[in-house]
């Protein structure tokens, strides 16, 4: 793809434009603008999306030369059982991601965006669990989650009667686990996003919906969540997209297990690539990773048009 | 590369997102409006006149007190606990998480956690402090420059390369992950690997076109009379840059800056990759794999240790983290 790009940057000849009118019309100090954007992304943006392309094509390890093989890293990644696995992991954790986190935040801005005082303490408080890294998260949460009737989760349940729970020690509740500490971590994300559209509802609309004689919930009904709409059909696709991605707390909290009970698609192409003892497995890992990238298009392109007559009202 | 927050965008995410829509109020806001104004509508769902219904304000005080109370667990809570527990003996930690001091503190943690020579942290914690300035540096050198060329300088084939740029918002980083790290084992025209350099975390971290996209949009709501005044004072396109552009830019510069500052102490996959070497190795990186060879009440306070930082950052900061993550999180996921 850089390629083109340089081929467009020499100057076209035609007509009057000649190599010397486009460096006396300051071609050249434009192209030294544009050398960073174009060295940076060509290395490290363009030629890596060609050369998944490429390499999920071919089988390469870095021990031995790429041969092309066709189809049969993409015929491997479907005879993979595991694969199955972590389709269905994948899924489920984007489910319950959106079970836990697509109502809550909502609620929290509509309910924030009408405190008279000390709002900034509630954003506040809200964003804080964001600026947390998540890595101490994840491994906190992995702390508190200790199945013990000793780890701080269980003894916080005792208090209101309730027995320890193994939580990310048995495989119905490992899953539920750590989407609650996703939901934890980005919560305060969403709700700021929502706050943010909160604010832009025209007041006028309140005012006219209360000519008519609308209560309260009829103008959350009929005024808000309207107006909010496109804002969250934007939130929920983009959710979707980044839970079916889902990689650190997995990865470090539960391993992708108990018995690959949690185990993902992004862990599955990491453990293709780097975690293979007879060498990297290059071409499975970046097929996989096109065939989620392709999912991901593909259901965008869908949800989007699908929506489309919906958000345009 | 952020690993983590990746997603691929369509153009209509971003006009959806209202405040990106409309470049000229956007510039507005981000000038005009202080952290507070921004979440001050004129009015909001409740009227005046609602306030003042007895079945209104018995429902929305408590609803209000009890988020309140919510929040408080949920988003201060985590972090009390920790700093609590990184001064108290693992002991006590172990048997009795949720007890307050029950045998005094043990503020000695902190600085083995920092010291110690083979799992103490403070290292690593400079080089969380360098992988991000770097990593914001090149991306603000990136996004300014390739930003003026494209918005201002308008070069014919700004075009294409702009359609490139924006073109990489729909592929997911995930496809990225495997060619980008042989991209850093072996980086074209350079005879070295750039594993183990902090290089390999800085210069992926520049091809961020969200950025672009960003600094893009705001450089072309400058009003363009400006530029062609200083063109008649005899400013040439690098005094027009640094002299009156990126002057003009420090909203949208500190936005961009917040976003990599934040993405660089955050990121975990792509440096686990590739910064083996603990003496390069950020807190990141380094804390899943000193947890076991570690007494945890040393490991909780070298957790407590590696959030301070961002934490305070978000208190002394908070009205632009805030705008920050409303403009930016929508598109960012």
């Amino acid at each position: 793809m850089s390629s083109t790009v340089s081929s467009a940057t020499r100057a076209p000849v035609r007509d009057r434009r000649t190599p010397l009118t486009w460096l006396k019309g300051g071609g050249l100090t434009n192209l030294l603008f544009m050398v960073p954007l174009l060295v940076i992304f060509g290395v490290f943006s363009w030629t890596p999306i060609v050369q998944a392309v490429v390499m999920s094509v071919q089988h390469t390890n870095l021990v031995t030369t790429p041969e092309f093989v066709g189809f049969a890293n993409f015929v491997h990644v479907f005879n993979d059982p595991t694969f199955y696995t972590a389709v269905q992991n994948t899924g489920y954790f984007a489910l319950l991601a959106l079970v836990f986190g697509f109502p809550a935040p909502l609620i929290a801005a509509v309910l924030m965006s009408e405190v008279r005082r000390a709002k900034g303490l509630f954003s506040a408080l809200a964003y804080l669990p964001v600026v947390v890294p998540p890595v101490v998260a994840v491994l906190l949460w992995k702390f508190f989650y200790d199945a013990s009737p000793h780890g701080v989760f269980n003894t916080i349940l005792s208090w209101v009667g309730i027995p320890p729970q193994p939580w990310i020690q048995s495989a119905t509740t490992a899953m539920p686990s750590l989407v609650l500490e996703a939901t934890w971590a980005a919560a305060g994300g969403t709700i700021i996003i929502y706050l943010a559209a909160l604010t832009s509802v025209a007041p006028e609309l309140y005012d006219a919906a209360e000519v008519d004689g609308a209560g309260i919930w009829r103008k959350i009904w009929h005024v808000t969540l309207p107006q909010l709409r496109p804002i969250l059909l934007v939130t929920l696709i983009l959710q979707i997209i980044g839970t079916s991605q889902v990689f650190l707390e997995p990865f470090l909290i539960t391993g992708g297990g108990p018995a690959n009970s949690t185990i993902t698609i992004l862990q599955l192409i990491y453990s293709y690539a780097f975690q293979n003892s007879l060498g990297g497995n290059y071409g499975e890992a970046t097929a996989l990773s096109l065939l989620l990238a392709a999912f991901l298009a593909v259901l965008s392109f869908v949800y989007f048009r699908a929506t489309k007559a919906w958000s345009d009202n | 590369m952020t690993t983590q927050t990746t997603t691929a965008v369509a153009p209509e995410v971003l006009s959806a997102t209202g405040s990106a829509a409309a470049p000229a109020r956007q510039r507005r806001r981000f000038l005009a409006r202080g952290p507070k104004e921004a979440d001050a509508p004129d009015r909001g769902i409740v009227s005046a006149a609602d306030w003042h219904r007895r079945s209104v304000k018995a429902s929305l005080r408590p609803a209000h007190i009890l988020l309140l109370v919510l929040l408080v667990i949920a988003g201060l809570g985590p972090l009390l606990w920790l700093m609590k527990s990184a001064i108290t003996p693992t002991q006590d930690t172990l048997t009795n998480p949720m007890a307050l001091f029950p045998n005094g503190a043990d503020w000695s943690t902190l600085s083995t956690a920092w010291n110690d020579p083979s799992v103490g942290i403070g290292q690593q914690f400079l080089n969380t402090l360098w992988v991000a300035t770097g990593s914001w540096g090149v991306q603000l050198l990136v996004a300014t420059t390739g930003g003026y060329a494209l918005a201002i300088l308008r070069p014919k084939y700004g075009k294409i390369v702009n359609g490139l740029v924006l073109g990489t918002l729909f592929v997911p980083a995930v496809v990225l992950l495997v060619p980008l790290y042989l991209v850093v084992l072996h980086p074209p025209l350079l005879q070295t690997s750039l594993l183990n350099t902090f290089w390999a975390v800085w210069l992926p971290a520049g091809a961020n076109a969200f950025n672009i996209l960003l600094v893009t949009r705001f450089f072309n709501s400058l009003p363009r009379e400006i530029f062609e005044a200083a063109r008649t004072d005899g400013a040439g396109p690098f005094r027009l840059f640094w002299s009156i552009v990126l002057p003009m830019s420090k909203p949208i510069l500190g936005v961009v800056s917040v976003f990599a500052i934040i993405n660089a102490w955050k990121d975990y996959l792509w440096p686990s990759l590739v910064l083996h070497d603990p003496v390069v190795q950020p807190l990141s990186v380094r804390l899943p794999l000193i947890q076991s060879q570690i007494q945890l009440d040393v490991f909780l306070a070298a957790l407590a240790i590696s959030t301070i930082i961002p934490i305070l950052l978000f208190l002394v900061f908070q009205g632009m983290f805030l705008r920050s993550a409303g403009l930016g999180g929508a598109v960012k996921g």
